[in-house]
């Protein structure tokens, strides 16, 4: 009768003592077979292994280090060379004028006013576009989304649309934007070209965000009677907040630099006002830069250098944001 | 002595994940207001049983039941029960202590408020954690993170956020597996307690943990039901010989 039983403890606890494990240390001594090459080290009587060419491995790892060390720091180094070339070069056109002024024919009277304006607006109103359909279209797949066909295609091709090149974003936005809707080579069709940009980033990385979170909870919420909303509401979002916040801001921080789709799209390269409405035509900040530094002028180049500081300064300040958010909410959340 | 009256039941209940079978032609009676155990080697089911009865497993998306599970007699798994609605009045406590990461009263009256809770939530804390064993470990810090509780701690902390929502079935799934023993007893002579108010089922490997807090026992293996009976007759006197071994711990 007890032979009926099929549970798999038995089985387990039969086959441990089956085969009784062996000592290296015991069989190794006794059966090492002479080999030729062999090195003789501390552990190197220990059967079937050997420790040929340990020398050599070693050597291949620290050349490799080495190798490597290398490749990082010519990266750095390049950057540093831009950045010292940069700064010399625009450093001394960075003053309240060069940042309140509108362009010029003149350079000492040139700036970048409206360029800056142009630059926040473009940003807010992507942010405003691009935060709720993200954010919403991430917690629908992450969160809602059945295991259906459809779904999966449309997840693999949101992660594809991360990687389309931001030209072929500008054609679309000047064939929908632009034309389609009319909005014209407004701020609003850059804001919605934008927003199209980086959409499958911030979807993409919301959901990493949000997988982050264990199961665990959202169960402990099912359990007291909460609706899937209530759950994601509630315990979810706050949970996931800090890493979708810190995808948002590596978004934005890739459209504040962005160039090609707005050159597409028509944005204006000499522009002497402040957008006042969603409607006005506008620049941005690299727009000008490009502008600037596509002049014959020599001195030209030196307000496109000046300009670059400007934009490398918003991208950085808000990259230090993320890594803020990041840092301090990984610390405070231990699950 | 007057029969108990069923609170949860089941008719051959068969639960598959895609095309095996984790809990196979179960049908059991559970009387209210006492305390069930299931108990069982590993993965033969227990959990899956046990999330059954609040159908926590529509959360698995490869499940299928067949069969019926009853709730005062009503089929839980019919077209027209919400399952939302179920859970509000069978309660569950995991394995794993899961405090939400927000501070030990949001923990307790998130659910409540939510629901369409209008009484004190002060008390309402305080009550919960009462019935808890807890009230007077936490009681000056209600604001601190239920994270920072020690693991024994945020286990009562879920059982104080079950009994919050005022059930009248709590489930348990092995609820001290991750606690020592100190705990571990602390939960146990808590449940003794809670007996009298709520019917509570809990799953648990531990047949020491069974013959101390249940009433009934029901064993299974490999997802079928052996026995099931009153906790003394299937310890002292199991009628199935694969009780008997492995109530003598002779497997499992
Ligand atoms: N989510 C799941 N998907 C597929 N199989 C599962 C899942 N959960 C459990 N199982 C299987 O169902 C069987 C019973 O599991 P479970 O109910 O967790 O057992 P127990 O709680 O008794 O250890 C096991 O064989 C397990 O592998
Ligand atoms: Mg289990």
């Amino acid at each position: 009768m007890m032979a009926t039983m099929r549970c798999k403890a038995v089985a387990a606890a039969a086959s441990m003592q089956a085969t009784p494990p062996r000592d290296p240390a015991l069989s190794g001594a006794t059966a090492a077979p002479g080999r030729g090459d062999r090195v003789e080290t501390a552990f190197s009587t220990q059967g079937v292994w050997t420790s040929r060419g340990l020398t050599r491995r070693h050597f291949i790892n620290r050349f490799c280090a080495e190798l490597f060390r290398a490749c990082a720091s010519l990266g750095l180094l390049m950057l540093a060379l831009l950045l010292a070339s940069i700064c010399r070069d625009g450093m001394h056109w960075l003053d309240l004028q060069f940042l309140s002024s509108f362009p010029s024919r003149f350079v000492e009277k040139a700036g970048i006013k409206s360029a800056l304006w142009g630059s926040c607006w473009l940003m807010g109103l992507t942010a405003l576009f691009s935060i709720p359909v993200g954010v919403g279209a991430a917690v629908y797949l992450e969160e809602f989304a059945q295991p259906s066909k459809l779904n999966t295609f449309v997840e693999i091709n949101i992660a594809n649309l991360a990687g389309v090149p931001s030209i072929v974003y500008g054609m679309l936005g000047l064939a929908i934007f632009v034309r389609g809707l009319g909005f014209g080579r407004s701020v609003l069709a850059g804001a919605a070209t934008m927003s199209l940009l980086i959409l499958p980033f911030i979807i993409v990385a919301s959901r990493e965000a949000l997988r982050t979170v264990p199961l665990s909870i959202r169960h402990a919420a099912y359990a007291l009677g909460a609706t899937p909303w209530q759950t994601v509401r509630g315990h979810v979002l706050p949970a996931a907040l800090p890493g979708i916040l810190t995808s948002i801001i590596l978004g934005l921080s890739r459209a504040i630099g962005e160039t090609a789709p707005l050159i597409m799209i028509g944005a204006l390269t000499y522009v002497a006002f402040v957008p006042e409405g969603p409607l006005d035509a506008f620049t941005a900040l690299p727009i000008q830069i490009f502008n600037w530094a596509s002049r014959p002028q020599a001195a030209f180049h030196e307000l496109a250098a000046a300009g670059i500081i400007v934009l490398l300064a918003a991208l950085l300040s808000m990259n230090a944001v993320a890594v803020f958010i990041r840092y301090r909410f990984a610390r405070k959340l231990k699950w | 002595m007057v029969k108990p009256q069923t609170v949860l039941e089941t008719r051959n209940l068969t639960i598959r994940y895609g095309d095996s079978a984790a809990v196979i032609d179960v049908s059991l009676r559970i009387p209210a207001k006492t305390v069930t155990a299931i108990i069982g080697p590993s993965g033969c089911g227990k959990s899956t049983l046990l999330r059954a009865l609040n159908r926590m497993n529509d959360l698995v998306s490869t499940v299928s039941v067949q069969g019926e599970a009853l709730f005062h007699g009503k089929n839980l798994y019919a077209s027209d029960v919400d399952p939302v609605e179920l859970r509000q009045r069978i309660g569950m406590v995991f394995q794993k202590p899961n405090p939400f990461p927000k501070s030990i009263a949001k923990n307790i009256s998130w659910a409540p408020l939510l629901n369409g809770y209008r009484g004190d939530v002060d008390e309402l804390v305080e009550k919960s954690l009462r019935q808890a064993a807890l009230w007077h470990e936490v009681k000056h810090k209600l604001n601190d993170s239920g994270l920072e509780l020690s693991g024994g701690q945020q286990q009562r902390l879920c059982i104080a956020r079950t009994l919050a929502m005022n059930p009248e079935v709590i489930l348990l799934d092995e609820p001290c597996s991750a606690l020592d023993p100190a705990s571990t007893s602390r939960i146990e002579d808590l449940l003794v307690e809670l007996a009298g108010r709520y019917t509570i089922v809990i799953v648990t490997h531990n047949m020491q943990q069974a013959a101390r807090v249940s009433d009934y026992t029901a064993f299974l293996c490999d997802g079928r039901l052996v026995e099931f009976g009153p906790t003394d007759r299937v310890f002292t006197r199991p009628e199935n010989s694969e009780t008997e071994a492995y109530v003598t711990g002779k497997f499992g």
